[in-house]
């Protein structure tokens, strides 16, 4: 579903994105995780046709972003990082509107709309202003506009920063379902017990990925290895048994730095 | 271009409008409220000059011609004084803009068949002002001169004789010479100018700023398609904005409108359209709303203001001046304008000025979509 070839971004002298190589399968719940300024945000939005890379290539849904960003575009539901939605106009309206941008045939829109209400458990709030929803409700009615693209990937940029642990939840049920029903998403983000959730995770560190397995591969090698952490508060580097991912995430970027915990 | 997409922003554009009604108050408004302003207060005509008169004569003579003074629409005569040391202070106060010395010896002078002589002094502060003053006072006494010489050579040969010329003037267009006829039309321009400017230059700039921009860029929707369904939003506000600036001047202020209805139309169209692209253009370059609103207020109000030949005549301009004036599309308008209202003339003669306004919107709209495609970093 997406396969990058050294795709990097640079911003004047910073590189927020370097030599990149990273592939998703259909299907796959994939974790972009790192700490702000990792160049998480930037690669989702070249992923999304919306910056050219500086150098390198990345195929998404089939197309080449930098050639064929409508292509792409037409193919994908992004989710940006701040609510790109108007709050002065109600959830439906929000929708219609999408749908009119997305070009959803008007039968299929009928269907859809209900739908999405429903499985985001929104319907009772159709009618309300945007402004006037919760965090939670507002990353609802962002993913429901992006669906009304009927996409088979789905690029979210932290869509849960800011969000009650309840509705967090909420929305990784929704996410789970899509997935089932054939969806590939790619999403990023800073909660490392979210990225547990995801099939495969890549740890990415000032603009470069420094590892991509799924999770479990991550912790088993941290353990093979005789991996060290120095936990918050905590004198001596510990080696847990059953470490947590923020365990591997952190000494994996030790690591990267070249420092002995 | 997709028209759904187009209908959409256009829709959602027309939404945001309605639910902030102060904003659509102020738009609705402000047009009506400056053009009452403007027109009641900025009047270019000279007229009841407030006058002073120091007669030291004080005789027959000298009383016909104050009575002349008072009886022009052009002067008013405010006071007289005996002493010509007052003159200076009542100057300064403002009381008084021009002051007519009439000297002990005028009526003597005039009846022994020498040239009086009189002094006018007039407030120069207002340079403008003091030679339309000075004009009037010059020519009423030329008048009066011509008049008593008349007379008393009548009373020598005893039968009535003309002046060997006379001029006959006629005013055209604007028989009164009244400055509300021209001003009325020139402020429907400048108004147009501000409101369609300043509405649409906050619409991207609020989407980059709030990060709605973000989102729709993710989306199939083009630039062309942006621009368009806001101009459209915006332009039912311009067309009632036009509507009632043309209803006041022509009801409110009795400018005459002699020209066809629909040449007046279809330049507000055309003409509304490019300062909504020109908005739109700021708005997309700008990016924050603060900017994009003084980039606005500038770029449209001085030059709609100095430059259209509204204030000012463009053939008085200096040559560089006057070539920056056809960048100002507000000086293609004010010519229609003024020729529909006050020439009555159509189409035909002012084709040119509405092939230059078409093409500056057209211009302004393939510059704002160019500067629209360039990616959100």
């Amino acid at each position: 579903m997406i396969r990058t070839k050294l795709l990097t971004r640079r911003f004047g002298p910073l590189t927020a994105v370097d030599r990149l190589d990273l592939e998703v399968s259909e299907g796959e719940i994939f974790g972009l995780v790192g700490p702000d300024g990792a160049g998480k945000t930037t690669t989702l939005r070249m992923l999304a046709g919306l910056i050219d890379p500086t150098e390198g290539e990345a195929i998404v849904a089939g197309f080449d972003v930098a050639r064929h960003s409508e292509k792409v575009r037409d193919r994908i539901g992004y989710m940006a990082q701040r609510f790109g939605l108007y709050g002065d106009l109600t959830v439906e309206e929000n929708m219609r509107f999408y749908a009119d941008l997305f070009g959803t045939p008007a039968e299929e829109a009928a269907r859809l709309m209900p739908e999405l209400l429903r499985m985001t458990r929104m319907g009772p709030f159709r009618g309300r202003l945007a402004r006037a929803l919760s965090g939670g409700m507002k990353q609802k009615l962002a993913l429901m506009c992006a669906l009304l693209n009927r996409p088979s990937l789905l690029l979210l940029d932290e869509p849960t920063s800011g969000v009650d642990p309840l509705s967090r939840r909420d929305f990784w049920a929704i996410l789970e379902e899509l997935v089932s029903s054939g969806v590939t998403v790619l999403l990023t983000t800073a909660y490392l017990d979210e990225a547990e959730r995801c099939h495969r995770v890549g740890l990415l560190y000032r603009g470069r990925l420094i590892r991509c397995a799924p999770p479990a591969e991550l912790k088993r090698e941290f353990v093979e290895r005789g991996l060290a952490v120095r936990r918050v508060g905590a004198r001596q580097p510990v080696r847990p048994e059953r470490p947590s991912l923020e365990d591997v995430f952190i000494a994996l970027v030790q690591e990267e730095l070249g420092q002995q915990p | 271009m997709s028209r759904r997409r187009t209908l959409a922003v256009a829709r959602k554009e027309f939404l945001h409008i309605l639910r902030d009604p102060r904003s659509l108050a102020m738009a609705l408004a402000i047009p009506v409220l400056l053009l009452l302003l403007f027109g009641v207060a900025l009047t270019l005509d000279v007229d009841r000059i407030p006058t002073l008169i120091y007669d030291a004569d004080g005789s027959p003579q000298s009383r016909e011609l104050i009575a002349r003074f008072d009886g022009s629409r052009f002067f008013e005569v405010t006071g007289h004084t005996r002493r010509y040391g007052e003159i200076e202070p009542r100057i300064d106060a403002g009381r008084a803009l021009l002051a007519v010395v009439i000297p002990p010896d005028f009526s003597s002078d005039l009846l022994a068949g020498r040239r009086p002589r009189l002094q006018l002094l007039v407030d120069g502060s207002d340079s403008n002002t003091a030679s339309i003053a000075l004009n009037y006072a010059v020519a009423l006494l030329a008048q009066y001169e011509l008049d008593v010489r008349a007379e008393a050579q009548n009373r020598r040969v005893g039968r009535i004789l003309r002046p060997p010329v006379e001029a006959r003037l006629r005013v055209w267009y604007n028989s009164e010479l009244k400055s509300k006829n021209y001003v009325v039309p020139g402020l429907i321009a400048v108004i147009l100018m501000i409101i369609a400017a300043l509405l649409a230059s906050l619409t991207i700039a609020r989407e980059w700023e709030t990060g709605t921009m973000e989102q729709l860029l993710a989306t199939p929707l083009r630039p062309a398609e942006i621009i368009i369904g806001k101009m459209l939003a915006y332009f039912s506000i311009g067309v009632a904005d036009t509507v009632t600036a043309i209803l006041v001047g022509v009801f409110v202020f009795a400018v005459p409108f002699r020209g066809s209805a629909v040449a007046a139309g279809a330049a507000c169209i055309l003409f509304l359209t490019g300062a909504l692209f020109w908005g739109i253009l700021i708005s997309a370059v700008a990016r924050s709303q603060l900017l994009a609103y003084q980039i606005g207020m500038i770029t449209s109000f001085l030059p709609a203001f100095l430059l259209s030949g509204f204030v000012f005549a463009i053939e008085t301009m200096p040559r560089p001046i006057q070539l920056v004036t056809y960048l100002v599309p507000a000086r293609y308008f004010i010519t229609i304008l003024k020729g529909v209202f006050l020439k009555g003339v159509g189409l035909g003669i002012l084709a040119g000025d509405f092939a230059l306004l078409a093409a500056y919107a057209a211009l302004v709209f393939l510059v704002a979509t160019r500067k629209l495609r360039q990616k959100v970093a």
